[in-house]
């Protein structure tokens, strides 16, 4: 039976490495303690999953339980993308799959075949900012940068649900263009959360990057 | 998160045979709820039937005038339809009143319905919880209940049905339509879908085992002004406290169901036949009987005070 991290051949094994493989172990020997769970628990199953990652093709073996935010950071070392809840309550996690914004702590590796990820890395490089990485910078976006890498994503797809005509909680009129207000920048970025408490000036940098003023107008 | 071994289906009625036939299988659609629940233990399936390429992700129109809208269809895609924004406005007001943009556009219309409580005693496998546990009893009751239900609750369990898209597809009549691992299809009104518990609160829905959501299906558009108010505790991206779904037409007559209650969306139509008398009529119809704790009490007067902003906007 092979452990999840056997297959990491590229990984140098880290004392942290080990103590997942311990964790992992421990949890196939546990009784289950859910209804849910009248079945036995089958030992660690891997699998072959391909994706694209900022335009370049992935192709990996993982345990099944890898989530699309382990396997970036752990099995791809793409650690822009950040764990901060691991449970789709803080954001800091977001990547674009397939043009939309998703919590990739959320979601299995294994769903995403054939998928096209972009993450912060693909965004652009400090050589090569995108439009909003330059816009947190110029508006102090962050303080400490945790949740930043989510906040950008999370940005980035925003614009671009405003502009396919996703309405939100304060869309007043459903039936009409959506347009970037202060209101509405702050209402659909309520699932990235900055202890920072940098929320002001992440607004600001988004209205920038979309071109208008507070109230959602052409600046 | 225990272990599991993973496939894709490829049609519907396979799915659903392989989950009824393999004990401890469970289907995946987006995952969002499902994932965080695993996380924590409290799902533990052995085997997951991923449903993402059964072709359930179309919102099309139906014979009678109707809209049906595939099982896998995103909640962002349903929320953004332009049939949706135009004649079911209730609809798209719910969706994008709960959750987060990042949940919304991998969570599915089915998995929505399928969405377990968020009661704290639920989610903490230290305390007592017959949801989790059948007869393990309810840490909930005398407990922390300031969230939790107030009508249509039980000796057994007073956890709420959370979600919000449900309370909307509960004044619109939807229809729940299945699949089960015989190939048979049925049609389950949304009214019927899910459980008034009793003393089997982990049984929710009207859902034979391994029987799989196809689709949820519109009845033509009934007209008037569609309204979802949600009250909670900020302003964005958290659980209601009360929420008031409702379709009011010009003469004051209407629908109306609150969410946040009761281990169901909460229509009760004897009582919605009062909506030209006002709130207060309305509510205290809808409910009598209730059984509030000293923490929760105050969800039935604010229901009622919602349930009045909301008539006094469709008068707006």
């Amino acid at each position: 039976m092979s452990e999840p991290n056997d297959v990491r051949d590229d990984v140098i094994v880290s004392r942290r490495g080990i103590l997942v493989g311990g964790a992992a172990s421990a949890a196939v020997s546990a009784i289950p303690a859910s209804a849910g769970a009248a079945a036995p628990q089958p030992g660690p199953a891997t699998m072959t999953v391909s994706f694209s990652v900022n335009g370049r093709k992935q192709d990996l073996v993982l345990d099944t339980r890898t989530t699309l935010l382990d396997a970036l950071r752990e099995h791809l070392h793409l650690t822009g993308t950040k764990k901060g809840c691991d449970h789709g309550q803080c954001g800091a996690c977001t990547v674009i799959v397939d043009g939309k914004r998703i919590n990739s702590c959320l979601s299995l590796a294994v769903q995403h075949q054939g998928d096209a990820i972009t993450t912060i890395e693909g965004l652009g490089m400090p050589d090569d900012l995108h439009p909003m990485q330059q816009a947190f910078i110029r508006h102090d976006g962050f303080q400490c940068g945790y949740c930043t890498p989510g906040q950008i994503c999370s940005a980035v797809a925003v614009l671009d649900e405003i502009k396919a005509g996703v309405p939100s909680h304060v869309s007043e009129n459903l039936t009409g263009p959506m347009r970037p207000t202060n209101m509405e920048l702050r209402e659909r970025m309520s699932g990235n959360i900055c202890r920072c408490g940098a929320y002001s000036n992440i607004a600001e940098a988004m209205a920038d990057v979309a071109g208008v003023d507070a109230a959602g107008e052409r600046a | 998160m225990k272990a599991f071994t993973y496939e894709r289906a490829k049609t519907p009625a396979e799915a659903a045979a392989i989950v009824a036939r393999m004990p401890g299988a469970k289907f995946l659609a987006g995952g969002t709820n499902l994932l965080d629940l695993m996380k924590l233990q409290i799902e533990a399936p052995s085997h997951l039937v991923d449903v993402q390429d059964l072709g359930l992700d179309r919102i099309e129109k139906a014979p009678d005038g109707g809209l049906r809208i595939g099982a896998l269809v995103t909640n962002t895609t349903l929320a953004a339809d332009e049939r949706v924004r135009r004649d079911y406005g209730v609809l798209t007001r719910a969706i994008v009143a709960g959750a987060s943009g990042q949940l919304r556009n991998k969570a599915t219309t089915a998995g929505n319905l399928l969405q377990r409580t968020r009661c704290p005693y639920f989610y903490d496998t230290n305390q007592a919880c017959n949801k989790r546990r059948p007869g393990s009893g309810c840490a909930a009751i005398g407990g922390y209940s300031r969230q939790l239900g107030v009508i249509g609750v039980s000796k057994s369990c007073i956890a709420t049905y959370p979600g919000d898209m449900a309370v909307a597809l509960r004044v619109l009549d939807a229809r729940v339509e299945t699949v089960n691992a015989q190939g048979a299809t049925r049609t389950i009104p949304i009214a019927e879908f899910h459980r008034l518990w009793g003393d089997t609160p982990h049984i929710e829905t009207a859902l034979a085992p391994g029987e799989l959501i196809t689709a949820v299906s519109l009845p033509a558009p009934i007209g008037g002004r569609h309204l979802y108010q949600k009250v909670r505790d900020r302003a964005s991206y958290a659980f209601a406290l009360v929420s008031v779904a409702a379709v009011i037409q010009p003469d004051g007559s209407g629908r109306v169901a609150f969410g946040g209650v009761a281990p169901r969306p909460w229509r009760v139509e004897a009582a919605e036949a009062l909506l030209p008398q006002g709130a207060r009529a309305v509510v205290t119809r809808a409910f009598a009987g209730a059984t509030t704790s000293s923490e929760n009490a105050f969800k039935v007067p604010l229901a009622e005070r919602t349930l009045a902003s909301v008539i006094a906007q469709a008068k707006g």
